[in-house]
């Protein structure tokens, strides 16, 4: 186990290097002077002068490389060039926020996607079934940030009932921060909802004509029962696969959601960065992403490999 | 019976609480900006956004009114010496900044001083003629020039006049942006990036009685829908840089109230008469005849009525017609199509052809697809490059462009709207325009005082600047505010800042 773990962790920094380099070399291929655009209207030669030394624009590219990888070795991101805060603290602050609106997501979306994927199954070919379709077709076709218009326009201007945008912290109170999750989570959770309601139906499809369902049903199994305990569980193992592959999806539709409702999060955090050209923070963000994905990654492998012994002696 | 006390003073507890909650919410000022501002230090600050939060939190030497006045704020008055080269300065007395430091001629000294030495200032070159400053006693200084500098003033009703607290200052350094301290109505309580900036009322403030809102909350939302669905939501009181489309909506809604001015800024093409080897290979930026064809091409009403829906005027200078500096000798010209094929006819070229980048804002798109139609019923082949807005100004800045769709937020003195833009190898100078005669105006327009004499020069530089065509201005946009109708006290100024002075709920 401890060979399988040493040379697992090994993989980790090659990689780690490689990824760094990846998103250093592909930050110099956006278009745009950063000085320039840190300078502000006036673009005073003297600033973008000094900016260009602050971000060691004037050296080359592989020097500018080393001085960010040794910052980052040493946990220092580096820091805002346009509010001047420390990326790192800047990350911390977002990252929640983020997660949270996931989290809200993923919730939303197995609360109808399931429940809406089990219904079409067992009425299939009802009306029941034709009405969820078209709901799963309506979520994927719709883009995010004309359902979240449209949602404000609704819930906040026409009846009032939740905040137009913005972020509460559930610290400082929950109610408020409820209410600033709804619509996001519900506008990001919509689409996640409409795939598992998809795969929820053909997997309960699948397994309600099964043999073991059937002799359920000859048993007398009361018929909720056969769905729920039955079809369900073991239909919801390959849901459970898409779900986790689905948090890309998330993420990715978080950086919209965020700008759509204002929400001080990850996404809104590197979009605001890349059009700043704050090369700092989208270095940092990036990294610091691709760093969590391969730790957890690796927490995985651990994983199967501990409750798996083949793998460990591979 | 004791649980029904309990039950009437948790209900009694409840109600005051939210009486109490909804009394500290009237008392608070919610706005909403367009972006997020850079850093909160008045040295280092480089965006327009940036100076509506400073003008709550950091009172500048002096101020321009709605007419471009330069009134007193910091200052009691002012007097420039003879030779033009020295400007004492009177300062109010009593005033404190918000961590109970005096503001006196030592602080206006270290606050000039830090501007114009500070590694990474924005203010050095906006203060580049000021050599030194002397303390003359607590409440005056003078400001030393190596030459007359006109503007000075108006450079002192921004960024580079306001005073910064030196204590606070010299122990943050560079790091004063995250807790600044100056001597304005509110002091800066928290910034929370991309969300946030509070700020709450400095009780000591010298000119309190004009202050009526306990904290002011500052919400960066940069979309205008959801920036306005927050105001008529009653999330935001105050929301600025409305679009003009949603005008109608806010103005059939009985809550809200609009305000609108001509800002000091422009909306215009710059043209690349001699920014790289591009400019020759253009008829447009090689032969003046073809540019002035195009201009004649263009009707600037039609453009202010579709690209802005009538929320702009229509303008051909770097000032609007309604500015004391707007040169009255080079009028708006009229459309004209059998003129401008004429003027194509004379420079050889019946169908011109060239590329006018746009960055990807929708005003700018608007705008570039209105000219593109107008100029083709000249002959003009124009072809639309939409561009986003940093790699744009990078194109721009290396010349590789023939004409760009570009805006400028304005200064107060006419100087910060040409200088920079049509003086030899200025920074913002993209036209790549150079003629010595306009340098000459321009220099001898800053060191003018007399008013009469400088709106001679503009006149002056006008005549030739308008005619050579590095920039066709096309219109002046109408800064737009809207705010709930409880909201009194709120006078627009066409620098598009929001002064928090006499603001108050009915």
């Amino acid at each position: 186990m401890l060979t399988f773990l040493v040379r697992r962790v090994a993989t980790i920094f090659p990689t780690l290097v490689f990824v760094s380099m990846l998103i250093f070399g592909l930050q110099q291929l956006l278009p745009g002077d950063p000085a320039m655009i840190l300078a502000g209207e006036e673009r005073d030669p003297s600033v973008i002068a000094h900016l260009r030394e602050t971000l060691h624009l004037d050296k080359p590219l592989p020097v500018r490389y080393l001085y960010w990888v040794r910052g980052v070795v040493h946990g220092d991101l580096g820091e805002s060039l346009r509010t001047q805060q420390p990326v790192l603290q800047l990350i911390l602050e977002k990252l929640p926020v983020t997660v949270e609106l996931g989290a809200f997501a993923i919730a939303i979306a197995i609360a109808i996607g399931i429940p809406a994927g089990v219904v079409s199954a067992v009425k299939r070919g009802t009306a029941w079934d034709y009405g969820a379709n078209i709901v799963a077709l309506w979520g994927l076709s719709t883009p995010n940030f004309w359902l979240g218009i449209m949602l404000i326009l609704l819930f906040s201007v026409t009846l009032g009932w939740l905040p137009a945008s913005g972020y509460v912290s559930p610290f400082e109170d929950w109610r408020a921060n409820v209410a600033s999750m709804i619509m996001p989570a519900f506008v990001l959770g919509n689409a996640i909802a409409a795939v598992l309601m998809r795969h929820t139906r053909s997997a309960m499809l699948q397994v309600l004509s099964s043999d073991y369902v059937r002799t359920a049903r000859a048993k007398g199994v009361p018929e909720s029962r056969v769905i729920m305990k039955h079809a369900l569980r073991n239909g919801l193992i390959p849901i459970i696969t898409l779900g986790a592959l689905e948090l890309g999806t998330l993420l990715s539709g978080a950086v919209l959601t965020e700008q759509v409702f204002t929400i001080p999060g990850f996404g809104k955090l590197i979009v605001d960065a890349v059009f700043n050209r704050d090369y700092a923070v989208v270095q940092g963000v990036v990294m610091f992403t691709a760093t969590a994905y391969i730790v957890l990654n690796l927490i995985a492998d651990v994983a199967y490999a501990v409750v798996n012994p083949r793998i460990r002696y591979q | 019976m004791p649980i029904r006390t309990h039950r009437l003073r948790f209900l009694l507890a409840s109600l005051l609480f939210v009486i109490s909650a909804m009394a500290a919410q009237a008392q608070t000022l919610r706005i909403g900006l367009a972006e997020d501002p850079d850093v909160l230090d008045p040295t280092l600050a480089r965006t327009f956004v940036g100076r509506i939060v400073f003008s709550a939190m950091c009172d500048k030497l002096f101020d321009i009114d709605a007419k471009l006045n330069i009134i007193p704020q910091l200052a009691t008055g002012y007097q420039w010496s003879a030779d033009g080269k020295a400007l004492t300065i009177k300062l109010r007395s009593g005033v404190k900044f918000q961590d109970g430091e005096t503001m006196d001629a030592a602080a206006v000294k270290y606050s000039i001083e830090r501007h114009k030495t500070m590694p990474g200032s924005n203010r050095r070159g906006e203060l580049a003629p000021v050599t030194s400053v002397d303390v003359i006693d607590p409440s005056t200084v003078r400001l030393n020039l190596s030459s007359p500098f006109a503007p000075l003033l108006a450079q002192l009703a921004d960024r580079a006049g306001m005073i910064v607290a030196p204590k606070v200052a010299q122990a943050e350094g560079d790091k004063f942006g995250s807790k600044p301290v100056c001597a304005g109505p509110y002091k800066f309580v928290e910034r929370v990036a991309q969300d946030r900036i509070v700020l709450e009322r400095f009780p000591d403030y010298w000119n309190k009685s004009a202050i009526h809102f306990d904290k002011i909350v500052y919400l960066p939302i940069p979309d205008s829908t959801v920036r306005l669905a927050n105001l008529r939501s009653g999330q935001l009181d105050f929301i600025e840089r409305v679009a003009a489309s949603d005008l109608p909506q806010i103005k059939s809604d009985p809550h809200l109230q609009v305000s609108k001015i001509t800002e000091i800024g422009y909306q215009g093409i710059t043209i690349n008469v001699g920014k790289s080897d591009l400019a020759q290979k253009n008829p447009l930026g090689r032969d003046p005849r073809v540019r002035e064809a195009f201009e004649l091409s263009l009707d600037r009403n039609g453009i202010v009525q579709v690209a802005m829906d009538g929320e702009a005027d229509p303008g051909n200078q770097w000032v609007a017609p309604n500015n004391p500096f707007y040169a009255k000798n080079v009028p708006i010209p009229a459309r004209n199509l059998v003129r401008a094929r004429e003027l194509l006819k004379e420079a050889g070229v019946t169908n011109p052809s060239f590329t006018l980048m746009t960055p990807t804002t929708a005003d700018a798109q608007r705008v570039a697809q209105v000219v593109q139609a107008m100029a083709k019923e000249a002959g003009f082949d124009v072809k639309i490059q939409s561009t986003e807005f940093a790699t744009s100004l990078d194109l721009a800045d290396k010349g590789q462009f023939d004409a760009y769709v570009l805006a400028w937020s304005g200064r107060a003195d006419p100087d910060g709207n040409i200088y920079s833009f049509d003086a030899c190898k200025q920074p913002l100078n993209y036209a790549g325009y150079c003629k010595p005669e306009v340098d000459d105006l321009l220099k001898r327009s800053r060191t003018t005082g007399d008013l009469a004499e400088r709106k001679k020069i503009f006149g002056e530089i006008a005549a030739i600047v308008l005619k050579d065509r590095p920039i066709i201005y096309l219109y002046h946009r109408h800064w737009l505010w809207a705010y709930t109708d409880k909201l009194t006290g709120f006078h627009p100024n066409p620098d598009g800042l929001i002064r928090v002075q006499d603001l108050r709920f009915r």
